[in-house]
């Protein structure tokens, strides 16, 4: 039981509707996690679960191997050794930076606290600041406070509820690499919500992808995105598309879209089977037979991302370097190039 | 770029509208300010030896009367708002949606109407000292009760029903709020009452002192109260030096002093509104409210109803009584000339004040300069001016000019004027419009703030005119606002007491002074029924307020 977070199966229901549905999870002490799902997929609701502001309805929750939440007994918020780290900030107003870093520190007295809020401010390096009202601050700045504030009382393990959605997007991955490096170097046990995979894979260890309030896998980001467990997180993680293909006994796929690696475990010759095809497995080779109808192109300044039609009706990805510059309509020679074959058999779903 | 000629010229656009506009506005604006210009110069003027006396006995007691009064309403408005506030929008209890609409009531009772039915029922033969006699066997004299014709009790009548200024302001602060700062507070380790008083409360500083300081203007306003319980402040005291000692310039110098209090408030109340940028917060995405449970629900359902007895049900209930068991001695002609009396007045004002409105605003809104912002702020001040203050300020400069016509006239044709503004329906309606514009300036601007620039440009762009935009969007965009402030200021008409009292033509009764009449000969059972037309029709406004009402998932 040495585990900093552990969540058994847990639910959680509004009448009918399931909005978290038999997660188990478990964080080492140290670990950052995340909760990546698209909108709607409980993942918010999880963390406020874990941080006491959203009753359970199965299952468990335990910090430091104390029992937190059940269905029967929610220990309140405040009593949980829990920080976080909301979504829109949540400074307080009326507070300047020294007191809104200070307002969790209460128990301590006058002189260990302000020793704490000056180290606080130290480390988001804030210092200067500390008079400054929260509407005084740019976003970067606020987040930085709002970060502070969370780990002033040292929390068991510190949440963060889309810490980085309401900065710009060249702050977010910047900011991202630099709160990974600041809790890294401090210890801290912490999990992020985000619906961003770029964020989760720059700050996590483990990634657990959410879909309809089930864990579809929970991984480093290296094995969700190189063996997803499923469709949905083949689709969900980087771009691609999946096409159905026919694959022979000498591993041919169907229109000729070339050799799959006989070795996969997965493929039996003669059935369909669902195909992950992402931009970067199909190529552009003017010597290749393959000639595949454009019928979409996005510019993207150093690539092309073409949208090619198979004979079959099906659509696949290709990014070209920027100079391979095909209309629409007109045909692109291309040959496939599967690095990583993920295939699903076309029967599960 | 080498610039050719063009092949077109345009006509340049005349200036005319724009100086039209611009003159209507200042002209207005000079006009509205009239009353408390000449209120305010009176200070200038010389002292009359009423001031002697007045110095020598009885100022110290208005201001020590409007002091306590401000401090008692203050305190008063401060725990019944935000307790309401707080329970209908923080917490989750039985009857809380009834309830968050509801507390509006007593905006429909005037509080002059309160005094007299608390004292109706509250005197020696009232129904409450006559249930305790019967009920403990008491004698005259045998038992001690509070008396409610005093300071303490005109305290409590305009606490009763000034609170909702307080209750509607810190709601919204309330509703406000983030849950995520709230949250954010209980994750830092403080419990739910300690996340009120460090967190909730602070937030809601502002609205709280906005919202109490337009009570306390209110307050510096009544009349009616005050003088019915007999206590001394500013009103009354302007009151009896006009027509007690028929010093007119020394009522205007006490107007003047109660104008510095009136100041002093709406710089508060500026300055608080402001101040309310800074403390925004995201908006809450969903409620999340205190669940009260057993004997807390049972507590806080109490506390909700009690406020609304004392604030509506209670007088509202003894009124009707009154009225059932009067209601053929008095339901005569007379009281029809009543109504009509005041309802032509209040639909006249209304309309003046509506037209006004829309000059006001459109000019803003067209031709947005500095001078013009300013005289329409100007304009809209109006309401933080007591109604004393106004009619006295009207007093002087009508009969300063018909003073002025008669004497010209005589010395020129031999042929006297006589009185062609003072004591008219024009000085009453006037004064009305100079305290009741804001109202429908305030309404009128937001209904124009929705009407947002980009609708007029794509409506040019899709080859209107400006006049077929104003038939064709404005007006059934602003159709709603327009009935409001009509609304709104007939019914703030209708409950006027001291402006229609100074003011009126001789032998011109309304609803209002007829029950203050009524109400000072001691006939408060007579009094019933114009206070009953009154709270009925005040009743209006109070359900288009609650149905405008913001509140996250709720329809009020």
């Amino acid at each position: 039981m040495n585990s900093q977070l552990e969540l058994q199966q847990v639910s959680i229901k509004y009448g009918e509707f399931t909005a978290v549905d038999a997660v188990t999870l478990t964080l080492e002490k140290g670990q950052i996690g995340c909760l990546l799902g698209p909108s709607g997929c409980g993942k918010t609701t999880l963390l406020r679960a874990i941080a006491g502001f959203e009753p359970i309805t199965a299952g468990s929750i335990a910090l430091r191997g104390t029992v937190i939440s059940t269905p029967r007994r929610q220990l309140p918020p405040e009593q949980r050794k829990v920080g976080m780290v909301f979504q829109d900030f949540a400074l307080f107003p009326h507070l300047d930076v020294r007191r809104n870093v200070g307002f969790g520190l209460s128990q301590l007295p006058p002189g260990k606290r302000r020793q704490r809020v000056e180290e606080m401010l130290d480390l988001v390096a804030l210092a200067p600041y500390a008079g400054a009202f929260p509407h005084e601050l740019s976003g970067g700045q606020q987040q930085r406070v709002a970060l502070a504030r969370a780990l002033a009382p040292n929390p068991e393990i510190l949440l963060l509820d889309e810490p980085f959605s309401s900065l710009d997007s060249e702050l977010r991955t910047q900011l991202a690499t630099e709160v990974r490096d600041l809790l890294k170097q401090n210890g801290v046990t912490a999990i992020l919500v985000t619906h961003d995979q770029n964020e989760a894979f720059a700050m996590a260890d483990q990634v657990s992808l959410l879909n309809h309030g089930r864990v579809a896998q929970s991984d480093t980001p290296y094995n969700l995105y190189h063996n997803p467990g499923n469709e949905f997180v083949a689709e969900f993680i980087g771009d691609g598309n999946m096409i159905t293909v026919t694959v022979n006994a000498a591993g041919e796929m169907s229109d000729g879209l070339g050799v799959l690696d006989q070795g996969h475990p997965r493929w039996r010759a003669g059935e369909p089977m669902r195909l992950l095809v992402r931009p970067d497995d199909v190529i552009h080779d003017d010597s290749s037979d393959l000639q595949l109808r454009v019928v979409g192109k996005a510019f993207r300044g150093a690539h092309n991302l073409y949208d090619l039609l198979l004979p079959d009706g099906q659509h696949v990805p290709c990014l070209t370097p920027s100079h391979v510059d095909v209309a629409l309509g007109s045909h692109l020679p291309v040959r496939f190039h599967l690095q990583h074959v993920v295939v699903f058999s076309a029967n599960q779903g | 770029m080498e610039v050719g000629t063009p092949a077109f010229t345009y006509p340049e656009p005349s200036p005319w509208p724009a100086r039209l506009w611009r003159t209507g506005i200042l002209l207005g604006t000079l006009l509205i300010a009239i009353p408390v210009l000449v209120v305010v110069a009176s200070l200038l003027a010389g002292y009359s030896p009423a001031w002697q006396h007045l110095l020598s006995t009885v100022i110290s007691d208005y201001v020590f009367n409007s002091i306590v009064l401000m401090l008692g309403v203050g305190l008063g408005t401060f725990s019944l708002g935000v307790s309401a506030a707080w329970l209908t929008a923080m917490c989750e209890f039985p009857g809380r949606r009834f309830f968050s609409w509801a507390l509006l009531l007593p905006m429909a009772m005037p509080a002059y109407i309160m005094a007299y039915t608390y004292t109706g029922m509250l005197d020696y033969a009232g129904p409450v000292q006559t249930l305790l006699r019967d009920t403990f066997g008491w004698g005259f004299g045998d038992y001690w009760f509070p008396e409610i014709r005093s300071l303490g009790g005109a305290i409590c009548m305009l606490s009763l029903v000034l609170y909702p200024y307080v209750y509607l302001l810190v709601r919204v602060a309330f509703l406000e709020q983030s849950t995520a700062v709230l949250e954010a507070s209980r994750n830092l380790g403080k419990t739910p009452w300690q996340t009120l008083f460090l967190v909730g409360l602070p937030l809601a500083r502002p609205a709280i002192a906005a919202g109490v300081s337009l009570a306390l203007m209110e307050t510096l306003a009544d009349y009616g109260t005050v003088a019915y319980f007999g206590v001394s402040t500013f009103t009354t005291g302007i009151f009896r030096t006009w027509y007690g000692l028929g010093e007119l310039q020394t009522a205007a110098q006490l107007a003047a002093f109660l104008l510095l209090f009136v100041f002093t408030l709406l710089i508060l109340e500026r300055r608080s509104r402001q101040r309310l940028r800074f403390h925004k917060t995201a908006v809450r995405d969903f409620p999340t409210r205190i669940s009260l449970r057993g004997w807390r629900a049972a507590l806080g359902f109490s506390v909700a109803l009690m406020i609304l007895l004392a604030g509506f049900l209670f007088p509202a209930a003894q009124l009707a009584v009154w009225g059932a068991a009067n209601y053929l001695q008095i339901f005569d002609v007379r009281f029809l000339q009543l109504v009509s009396n005041s309802f032509m007045l209040a639909a006249l004002a209304s309309f003046c004040c509506l037209l006004l409105a829309l000059l006001f605003g459109y000019g803003k809104r067209l031709y947005p300069g500095p001078a013009e912002t300013a005289a329409v702020r100007v304009a809209g001040m109006g309401y933080a001016v007591p109604g004393t203050v106004i009619a006295v300020g009207v007093l002087i400069p009508f009969a300063w000019f018909d003073n002025t016509v008669d004497s010209l006239l005589r010395e020129t044709l031999g042929i006297s004027s006589g009185l062609l503004l003072s004591g008219t329906l024009i000085a009453l309606v006037f004064a009305y419009v100079v305290r009741f514009l804001a109202v429908s300036l305030q309404t009128v601007e937001s209904g124009l703030a929705r009407i947002r620039p980009g609708i007029d440009e794509s409506a040019r762009s899709l080859g209107h005119s400006p006049l077929s935009i104003l038939r064709r969007i404005h007006l059934p965009m602003l159709r709603g606002s327009v009935l409001t402030a009509l609304l709104l200021v007939f019914v703030d008409v209708l409950k006027e007491l001291p402006t229609t009292l100074i003011l009126r033509p001789f032998n011109f009764n309304t609803l209002a002074v007829r029950a203050h009449e009524l109400a000072s000969d001691e006939r408060l059972a007579d009094a019933a029924l114009p206070a009953l037309a009154i709270v009925l029709i005040g009743l209006l406004p109070v359900i288009l307020m609650s149905r405008s009402m913001p509140g996250p998932q709720e329809s009020a």
